[in-house]
């Protein structure tokens, strides 16, 4: 059993999606996170195994690794690729309450603001952790970050800006939040944030990328 | 017509132009709101930040089109537009600067990663054809594909332009700084590989903008020189990286820390030498006064 959980840490670490896939080549032919998946669950494996031992190792070990520079963005996108054709696997289970998410992280770029690019790549990194992801998209007011807090209960805010002008919207939805929903984690994150802005405006955490997110969720 | 190309031949360095962003920003435009509908809207104050880099020296005047693909526009419901605010931005500087000087129009990224699937090759490809052409139809002399990091949309982009107008083409890319004297785009591009597929697509000048500063730009130009022995390269860099003091954004690098770095640029290969965000008229002042001084 831990083999084939290893097997699907590594398919999802190199991005190999399915048998078919042509990527990465050095694991052409091979199965993919898909057949694996699907493999183990048939097995009798349980989700929360095949998710938090297989699917999830994968996903860490790339995040980390792109914390490093070690790899890039496209190597993100094919892990998440690969992540995706996994879960598929393991929607029943969720719908029957076998599966377990570790709980829920709201999203978003805030208002005013219209890149996503690092936005699209925690969301994913963070769904390949074991949460559940609410991506609310681009340009996003304080008052949606708000319905999307009080409509998952408990759940964590990240907020991404790449523009100087845009990050000071954060410090308005952060004291909204906190204001109207008392104890909400806020991260926030994009090129010109630091941890000090973060400090400064009463976010609970800042991260430079995906992976610290992670980190942030799981204290 | 002015060349660019001809230009080099005459000059040892050529001085492009600064900011427009943070300019424009200056000069009134909010987040959120789309920088290129200034071009219908406020011309004056966009005719303004050409006429301000031609005063401070510029040889090369950009555009107010970076995020004028129908791409981008779609945002704010302008991709139906795309013609009309390519073409007028060319034709602002174009009007605006003296003949002499050339208008190097340019043209950002689509802010979509091909390989996601959210848009074909072929959308993209039209996209960049049809800027290509309407800022050649409002006058500039050369296109500037630039702040690019991937491969792909960066090499569609390089063809579209060559293949359906008849400017030369600047293709620059925006490089992070992972070790020492190592550089990669957010893709993993690195330098050498940029010069290798970008002059295969068909870029007559090669370069780097944006990033972290001017102290990165001296060994990337090394390693684009180093790949492509031949071609003109251009840089230019961000004013450091910004930081939030109150209500504005303050860029630290000095005009004159930016120009001290002028003769390592050239030296390392650079022929055209610029500024992007947070880089200003007197930024671009000192430029020049570093550039007429190595003759």
């Amino acid at each position: 059993m831990a083999d084939l959980l290893e097997q699907i840490a590594i398919c999802i670490e190199r991005g190999k999606v399915n048998k078919n896939s042509p990527y990465p080549p050095d694991m052409k032919g091979q199965d993919g996170a898909d057949e694996l998946t699907k493999q183990a669950l048939d097995q009798g494996i349980a989700p929360d195994d095949v998710l938090g031992k297989g699917l999830v190792v994968g996903m860490g070990r790339v995040g980390q690794k792109f914390s490093e520079n070690k790899v890039f963005v496209p190597d993100l996108l094919m892990a998440a690729k690969a992540m995706s054709a996994g879960m598929a696997h393991l929607k029943p289970a969720f719908e029957s309450g076998q599966a377990h998410h570790k709980g829920t992280f709201v999203i978003g770029t805030v208002q005013g603001d219209l890149h996503d690019i690092g936005k699209n790549l925690v969301a994913m990194v963070v769904e390949g952790g074991g949460w559940k992801v609410v991506d609310l998209g681009v340009d996003v007011s304080s008052e949606k970050f708000l319905a999307a807090v009080k409509e998952n209960p408990g759940a964590a805010v990240g907020l991404s800006a790449l523009l100087t002008t845009t990050m000071v919207n954060m410090e308005k939805t952060v004291k909204v939040l906190k204001e109207q929903v008392p104890g909400t984690r806020v991260i926030v994150g994009g090129a010109p944030l630091t941890s000090e802005f973060a400090k400064k405006i009463g976010a609970d955490g800042y991260s430079p990328d995906p992976q610290g997110a992670i980190t942030f969720l799981a204290a | 017509m002015v060349s660019i190309l001809e230009m080099l031949d005459r000059k040892k360095v050529l001085v492009s132009d600064g900011a427009w962003g943070t300019f424009l920003v200056q000069k009134g435009l909010k987040p959120g709101e789309c920088p290129e509908l200034w071009n219908i809207e406020h011309p004056y104050a966009v005719a303004d930040i050409a006429r301000a880099y031609a005063e401070a020296g510029s040889d090369m005047v950009s555009t107010n089109s970076f995020g004028g693909s129908r791409l981008k526009l779609a945002h704010f419901g302008l991709e139906a537009r795309a013609g009309e605010l390519n073409e007028a931005a060319a034709r602002l500087t174009r009007e605006t600067i003296s003949p002499d000087k050339a208008v190097f129009a340019s043209m950002g990224p689509t802010g979509k990663i091909l390989m996601m699937g959210d848009v074909t090759e072929e959308d993209v490809y039209e996209a960049f054809r049809e800027q290509a052409l309407a800022l050649e139809r409002g006058g500039a002399d050369a296109l500037c594909i630039e702040t690019m990091t991937a491969l792909d949309e960066a090499g569609i982009a390089v063809r579209a332009a060559k293949q359906n107008t008849r400017l030369p083409v600047i293709c620059t890319f925006t490089f992070d700084r992972i070790g020492e004297g190592q550089y990669r785009t957010m893709m993993g591009v690195s330098p050498a590989d940029m010069a290798a597929e970008m002059i295969a697509a068909g870029a007559d000048i090669i370069g780097t903008n944006c990033g972290q500063g001017p102290e990165q730009m001296v060994g990337i130009v090394e390693q684009l020189r180093a790949a492509a022995p031949d071609t003109p390269i251009m840089v230019q860099a961000n004013a450091g990286l910004p930081v939030r003091q109150g209500d504005v954004d303050v860029f630290p690098e000095t005009p004159e820390r930016m120009a001290s770095f002028v003769p390592a640029l050239v030296k390392a290969g650079a022929g055209i030498v610029g500024g992007c965000c947070g880089t200003t008229p007197d930024h671009i002042r000192a430029i020049t006064a570093a550039a007429k001084k190595l003759g």
